[in-house]
């Protein structure tokens, strides 16, 4: 049996990857794609809970597939907006689009 | 199948997963950077099987291997002067000082825990599952497809093409 750390550790680097790559990246779509990571990372920790420390062993599992449906609703509508931007702007820098900064 | 078996796999796929999402970062090529994506979304996938959760795992390859991969692809294609050279910002050193931090953290605060490792004996089966979320958690899951078809809803009426500016962009 692995141990539940191993698990632990692979989502937090998994994490931490997705963070470096989100605040990072240039390109929006890559931004979107780190999000995934991150939410990805999330998912295993939720398994991994669930599969050691849970006695149903259901809960994790549940709120895993939960993280699938909002990371569906949430890609779909990221991905509008960075379509609009490229219309307006013909360019999906995310440095560039900085209309809202104060 | 063996303690051992299982354990080869979880660091065959450990290195599988950890490399390819390394790679979505290294990556200086756009398409390649996705390519990577997915191979890290296979092996989360296996992390999934691994961990006896097969529902999951097929879910994860389905929607995301199937879908959300083909979006960001169809993204990138329907942007095609934008730049494609997977650059960085300014923030580039900031965000590798928070990365390496968050990682030391979370390592530091997951071996200083004493997890209670209740159960050991694996095994859940999609029946179950699934007559879990129609029973006990049915009130999130028909807010889920709500939430879904108010994101495709929205989604369609951000990219329509509104009549005031058919006539100023060709594009």
């Amino acid at each position: 049996m692995i141990p539940l750390e191993n698990y632990l550790v692979l989502s937090g680097i998994l994490f931490s990857l997705g963070v470096y790559g989100v605040l990072s990246r240039r390109n929006a779509v890559l931004v979107l794609m780190s999000v995934e990571l991150m939410l990805n990372a999330v998912s295993i920790n939720f398994i991994a809970f669930s599969a050691y420390l849970d006695v149903t062993q259901i809960t994790g599992v549940i709120f895993a597939i939960f993280v699938v449906a909002v990371a569906a609703a949430e890609i779909g509508l990221a991905l509008a907006i960075v379509l609009r931007i490229f219309r307006n702007r013909s360019s999906i820098n995310i440095d560039e689009a900085a209309e809202l900064k104060w | 199948m063996s303690g051992f078996g299982i354990t080869v796999a979880f660091w065959i796929l450990a290195a599988l997963t950890l490399a390819s999402a390394g790679g979505v970062m290294a990556s200086r090529n756009l398409i390649h950077a996705v390519l990577f994506l997915i191979v890290a979304f296979l092996g989360v996938s296996g992390f999934f099987i691994l961990l006896s959760a097969d529902f999951l795992a097929m879910a994860q390859i389905i929607i995301y291997v199937g879908a959300i991969s083909v979006l960001i692809l169809f993204a990138i294609v329907l942007t095609p002067r934008a730049e494609r050279d997977n650059s960085e910002t300014s923030m580039v050193l900031p965000a590798l000082l928070l990365g390496t931090t968050l990682a030391a953290v979370l390592l530091f605060v997951l071996y200083d825990a004493n997890w209670n490792v209740t159960n050991v004996e694996p095994g859940l089966s999609a029946e179950v599952l699934g007559s879990a979320l129609l029973s006990v958690w049915v009130l999130p899951f028909e807010l889920a497809s709500v939430l879904l078809t108010a994101a495709l809803v929205g989604a369609l009426m951000i990219v329509r093409r509104q009549e005031d500016e058919e006539g100023d962009s060709a594009s």
